[in-house]
């Protein structure tokens, strides 16, 4: 699958996810040196260093791509960092990309790691009644599962979505997890244990709702050609990479919004903006969802992953349900989504959660994910949406 | 005891009603209210005029914050669970959030029901009332 648009995917490393406390630095350090490792790549010789931005931790979270550059020790390779809310990751692996294809970089090295705190994402703080992350806290009490809820209660009341389909998405993705060594949490649960943990946000329990982790995750990227000098033969690529903003009027409510626009004088798109992301990185890879062998999407919510479904292009609108239900999305069905156990299993690392995912596709596609490996995996597909109109889809191939 | 919105520019709370800002030369809508450059990317107006939105809507979805939502939200001691109304105004083409009224739960709501606008306090502090725009479903006759 593999064209002149391409790149390498030639390291994949993770730090585990977890509650560890310490700094992020250290998980971005520990992915990075896996990954050049996996990669058989002395640090020395990476040219370019595409960090993924954290903003929960200080000055060094903003400059990520030089900070690791640091810590791994100042090599003069040249930096960028990136921030795109949960599409970081993404964003800093098409900027490494775009500094391959151009001729200017060799070989690089994407970092993205976190520390976060306990409990529900807040906004930064102070009084900042100008940012809309701020006001919708303060005036309407809206959280992140806030947005989770009305999109799930949205999939009961309009396709006849179950609580026990939102539950069987958490057991499906926990029994992956559980073979996962970088997963945070790695327990099988049942229906009945997700259907008894505490309400959040109706129809959404505890269970259902990605928790907030530290992590790190990082990939060496390079030319194909490069590649092959170094003896890889087929190495896995990655043939796309979507980072769309949405298009005017987004009709759907987002975070952190307190309305979508109106689409009273101008249509709407017929895609989605979440249905957009996964389309663009198709287009650029050329190829179809029909050729997918598996998808790591990004199942904030239970019911979120079900709303993936449909947007990635594996089944109609209104369809995720029997898809569902028909076991095609599990380990060992016709296209398992989250092998890797997914947010569920992880909980979520911003900066380094996209990367992460990309790096689960690579270890998949080369037949590595011991335990939950999706058999005979020729292509895979990620996807990711966060704030302020950030996304992220990744399509690779072997 | 005063009374003030918690938020400026939000919503009229004499009418009660949210205030948008409609655009001079394409009639977008916006809420909250555009008042610098139209964000119709084939429009380069600059002028609007302010507009008050539909006070009934359909409900596009709902949910509840069943734990309090941290800082900078006021959350009430003891805290008390709230709905959460994502609303759709027919006229103006828009899905607008809101919480729902005082008392209304999830059990009293469900997609494609009415509701109005009501105006409410959303927590109380030395300079007085902090008033909100919220939703409550309309009673059917």
């Amino acid at each position: 699958m593999s064209s002149k648009h391409s790149v390498a995917v030639i390291g994949a490393g993770m730090h585990p996810w977890g509650k560890w406390g310490r700094n992020f630095v250290e998980y971005g350090v520990v992915a990075a040196r896996a990954a050049l490792e996996d990669a058989g790549i002395a640090w020395t010789d990476v040219d370019f260093v595409a960090g993924a931005d954290t903003i929960r931790n200080g000055y060094p979270g903003f400059i990520a791509g030089a900070t690791f550059a640091q810590a791994l020790g100042w090599s003069g390779a040249r930096v960028s960092s990136s921030y795109a809310a949960c599409a970081s990751g993404v964003q800093a692996i098409a900027s490494a990309r775009a500094q391959i294809l151009a001729g200017l970089s060799e070989v690089a090295l994407v970092v993205g790691a976190d520390t976060t705190p306990k409990g529900f994402f807040k906004p930064v703080g102070g009084d900042r009644p100008d940012d809309p992350d701020w006001l919708r806290f303060h005036v309407l009490g809206a959280t992140n599962p806030t947005y989770f809820g009305l999109y799930a209660q949205r999939r009961k009341s309009v396709y006849g979505a179950t609580d026990e389909d939102f539950a069987q998405i958490k057991v499906k993705n926990a029994a992956a997890g559980v073979h996962n060594p970088y997963a945070r949490y790695r327990k099988e649960v049942t229906i009945d244990e997700v259907l008894s943990s505490p309400m959040v946000a109706n129809p959404l329990r505890l269970l259902e709702i990605c928790a907030t982790s530290d992590g790190g995750a990082a990939v060496v990227l390079c030319s194909v050609e490069y590649a092959k000098r170094k003896g890889i033969a087929n190495p896995v690529t990655i043939d796309g990479i979507s980072t769309v903003t949405p298009t005017f009027p987004n009709a759907v409510i987002e975070m952190p919004n307190f309305a979508t626009d109106s689409w009273s004088t101008v249509a709407p798109n017929d895609l989605t903006f979440r249905a957009s992301i996964a389309h663009a990185a198709y287009e650029e890879a050329g190829i179809s969802p029909s050729d997918v062998s598996l998808a790591e999407v990004y199942d904030l919510s239970s019911a979120l992953e079900l709303d993936w479904y449909e947007d990635i292009g594996l089944c109609a609108v209104g369809e995720a349900e029997q898809l569902l239900r028909s076991g095609a999305t599990t380990l060992g069905g016709r296209v398992p989504v989250n092998p890797s156990g997914g947010l569920s299993s992880f909980g979520e690392a911003i900066p380094a959660q996209a990367i992460a995912q990309v790096a689960e596709c690579t270890w998949q596609l080369r037949g590595q994910a011991d335990g939950h490996q999706v058999e005979g995996a020729k292509v895979a597909v990620t996807a990711n949406q966060g704030l302020f109109g950030h996304g992220s889809s990744v399509v690779l191939s072997r | 005891m005063a009374q003030a919105p918690v938020v400026e520019g939000f919503f009229d709370p004499s009418i009660p009603a949210l205030v948008g800002t409609r655009c001079t030369d394409c009639a977008t809508v916006f809420f909250p209210a555009e008042r610098s450059w139209c964000r119709n990317p084939r429009c380069a107006s600059s002028t609007f005029d302010e507009i008050t939105l539909s006070t009934t809507g359909t409900i596009w979805s709902f949910t509840d914050a069943q734990y309090a939502p941290p800082a900078p939200y006021v959350a009430a001691d003891p805290y008390v669970p709230f709905a959460i109304v994502a609303v759709e105004l027919a006229d103006e083409g828009i899905v607008v959030l809101g919480q729902a009224a005082d008392g209304v739960t999830v059990a009293d709501l469900e997609v494609g029901g009415r509701v109005e606008l009501v105006v409410e306090t959303l927590y109380a502090d030395a300079d007085g009332d902090k008033l909100v725009w919220r939703w409550r479903p309309v009673r059917e006759a």
